[in-house]
């Protein structure tokens, strides 16, 4: 009797444990060709950019012949499109807009976490409104008032577009000030007691205990730069002498370039993704840390 | 009751109306002389700062600012062109009058005399501040106290200055002039792009009625962007959401393999992804070849001509480039999920399902709230997704807007393209409208903006 129900349930286990494999197996191969499905176009650029038949659709994944010439041609042939130039242009305006833009985003969080001022609720609540505005709406705005201050013209077209990228940097504190509202309060409110000022508490305290959301800060603030395209067509325009590396990109997939330069542009995006994948990966950590909080439980 | 007690946080006797009816002579000359108050109490370079803002505000106005108040109700009138000169006997290029500049310089001028009266507001109160003191017996503060402040108590003035000037330039002034935009006729239809003038609530009329194109235009575009918006972040949210609970359940092996998989996809730049989708997905794009020699279909897929597949394959796309985001928050907070609540409810013989919709589901809404808001209100502003990969086709001819036009790319090609500043200007104000309808009904309710300081 006893038996019988024991052979009765592991049977029963047993089905079920098989049922459990199929279920697991299903799983798995729908994770496996949904990976496919996002993996296949960043496949389809690598190999793009080591294909030596040029043109847009070719209707094989695997190139016939590969080449390395897609790479080399971007930093020799500069007649029409120099992509080194881009490359260096996006650098310089990404390190300066992102000095400023981290400075900024660090002051106004702190300011907005920590310190208790009669303006401090009503410019939360102007970042917020302007944050709903279309940030397109003003470029046109933007570049009326550049133009006034003579930024548009030769090398201060550069300083127009760090001062694009940083000026209004500070609206954007949520995330920094989330950070700084989990840092504890009997720590500042200790230093203070102890002859700190508010500024010393910033820089010797906040700050250190912040390192995450300093280097998220960083990391996001440089990044703009190489991801926006649509500022930097709008102020910049035909001024094809500085262009950042999005611009240049974008352009060569324009009708009169495509057909030559698909492969090149291909190994473009290539070289653009990678420092910024490896910015990424190296974020990532940072990211959670800063999301997390400061003072781990 | 609550606007009361937020008041008083901050409550000073050093208001306007005391200093005005309480201060001494000097005080009250202060709203004439600015600087005179903090003078006669011994705040000397305090003093002089502001007579010097006095000074140069008085200077700016009377060189340019009068004559940019003064041409800002009539936006200018002169044409340029060339006038008979009858003493000299030639013909002389006038230059006319640039409506945009003048509106631009007409803005600046308002706003700088606003802040004018705010330096002078602060003044008069200061003034007042220091006589008090003095009349106190208390130590006045000297110019060095009050730098000293700056790094203490003032120390948001020092911080929030900069930040708070590029702000004022780079993004409330462009506003301001862009609002200003949206009342004049400054288009290119009927050639205002030179002269124009301030025309009312009539561009508010063109766009909202359904009688001219543009209104006929924007009817079908709002609705697109409301019905975009809607699919995007909840198709992302929910699809991201059930594939981080996929990979994190407990049978589902080398789970950091699939998650890099996924998350790779975010590290590449979204312009790169957006081309290369688009540039696959065209009519003789690598999809459609090669669906066609495997035989699968015989005429090409109109992934960009035609309207509902345009629209369907911008949402997909789009699934594409957000899933990872949503996968990547959602296995962080479903990492921090309390582990005893699940074993409670194993305890208490919960099944998963039920585990899932009383346990898990809530717990993520909680935390991701505020996020599905921002996204929200990002795709209703999403502009790249659009404009890289259809570009806002298919454009039927001879219409501004494309079927998979949204409000934002409407505006830029209005404004960019067309050179309807005007018309565009109103797009963005109603864009705004409806975004913060959005906003302030839900992000007043989220838990952290109700309860900032529930960490500390």
């Amino acid at each position: 009797m006893t038996q019988n129900v024991k052979m009765e349930k592991t049977k029963r286990t047993r089905s079920f444990s098989s049922a459990r494999k199929v279920k697991n197996i299903i799983i798995h191969v729908i994770l496996a060709v949904l990976s496919l499905i996002w993996l296949f176009p960043i496949f389809w650029v690598i190999m793009t950019s080591f294909r030596k038949e040029s043109g847009v659709n070719v209707n094989y994944f695997f190139p016939k012949h590969l080449t390395l010439h897609n790479y080399t041609r971007l930093f020799t042939d500069t007649q029409v499109i120099n992509f080194p130039r881009m490359f260096l242009n996006t650098l310089e305006i990404s390190i300066f807009s992102c000095m400023i833009a981290t400075l900024f985003v660090l002051c106004t969080s702190y300011c907005m976490s920590r310190l208790r001022f009669k303006m401090r609720k009503p410019f939360m609540n102007l970042a917020m409104i302007l944050g709903l505005f279309p940030a397109f709406m003003s470029m046109v705005a933007v570049y009326f008032i550049l133009k006034l201050a003579g930024l548009t013209q030769g090398g201060l077209i550069k300083l127009a577009l760090v001062l694009i990228y940083s000026a209004g940097a500070g609206a954007g504190f949520y995330i920094a000030k989330g950070f700084f509202d989990t840092v504890p309060k009997s720590l500042t409110e200790a230093a203070i007691l102890d002859g700190c000022s508010q500024f010393q508490v910033f820089y010797k305290i906040i700050c250190p205990l912040s390192k995450p959301i300093i280097v998220y800060t960083i990391l996001t603030a440089f990044l703009g730069p190489w991801l926006d395209f649509i500022f930097v067509k709008v102020i910049v325009g035909a001024n094809d002498q500085y262009w950042t590396v999005s611009v240049g990109l974008y352009n060569m997939l324009e009708r009169e370039f495509i057909q030559k330069w698909y492969t090149s542009w291909a190994a473009g995006a290539v070289l653009v993704s990678i420092p910024i994948t490896l910015l990424f990966i190296f974020m990532q950590k940072f990211y959670v840390d800063g999301l997390s909080g400061a003072v781990k439980g | 009751m609550k606007i009361a007690k937020q008041k008083s946080d901050f409550a000073t006797p050093f208001t306007l109306k005391n200093a005005l009816s309480k201060g001494n002579i000097f005080t009250r000359l202060s709203a004439i002389i600015m600087g005179l108050g903090n003078m006669a109490s011994g705040q000397l370079i305090k003093g002089v700062i502001y007579l010097a803002i006095e000074i140069s505000y008085i200077g700016f106005m009377l060189t340019q600012g009068l004559y940019y108040l003064k041409m800002f109700p009539s936006l200018g009138y002169r044409k340029e062109g060339e006038v008979w000169n009858a003493s000299k006997g030639v013909y002389e290029y006038v230059e006319g009058d640039n409506s945009v500049l003048l509106l631009l310089y007409g803005v600046v001028t308002i706003a700088m005399t606003v802040l004018f009266i705010y330096f002078l507001c602060d003044n008069i109160k200061s003034a007042y501040k220091a006589q008090y003191f003095k009349e106190q017996g208390w130590k006045i503060k000297s110019f060095k106290d009050d730098i000293k402040d700056l790094f203490d108590c003032n120390l948001h003035k020092f911080l929030m200055f900069l930040p708070f000037t590029g702000i004022l330039i780079f993004t409330i002034l462009p506003l301001l002039f862009m609002i200003s935009m949206a009342f004049t006729n400054y288009s290119d239809i009927g050639n205002h792009l030179v002269l124009f003038d301030w025309v009312g609530l009539k561009n508010f009329v063109l766009v909202l009625g359904l009688g001219g194109k543009i209104g006929k235009t924007f009817w079908p575009v709002l609705g697109w962007t409301l019905i975009w918006a809607v699919c995007a972040t909840f198709s992302n949210f929910f699809l991201g959401m059930i594939l981080a609970i996929v990979i994190n359940r407990k049978e589902t092996h080398c789970k950091a393999l699939w998650r890099l998989c996924f998350v790779i996809s975010i590290a590449v730049p979204q312009f790169v992804t957006l081309l290369i989708m688009r540039t696959l997905l065209q009519e003789n794009g690598a999809i459609n070849t090669m669906l066609i020699n495997a035989g699968l279909i015989k005429k090409a897929l109109p992934f960009w001509t035609n309207a509902t597949w345009a629209r369907v394959t911008i949402i997909l796309v789009n699934c594409w480039i957000g899933i990872p985001f949503t996968m990547l928050q959602v296995t962080g907070v479903l990492q921090n999920v309390p582990a005893e609540l699940y074993e409670a409810a194993k305890i208490d013989g919960a099944n998963p399902v039920q585990i899932y919709f009383k346990i898990t589901l809530p717990y993520i809404m909680f935390i991701m709230g505020p996020y599905i808001i921002t996204q929200f209100t990002g795709n209703i502003n999403n502009f790249n997704v659009i404009y890289l990969l259809s570009g806002g086709a298919p454009q039927p001819i001879g219409q501004t807007a494309g079927k998979t036009d949204l409000l934002v790319t409407w505006l830029y090609k209005l404004t960019i393209d067309y050179k309807y500043y005007n018309i565009g200007a109103v797009i963005g104000i109603l864009t705004f409208i409806v975004l913060s309808i959005v906003a302030l009904v839900t992000y007043r309710n989220t838990a952290s903006y109700k309860d900032e300081e529930g960490f500390q």
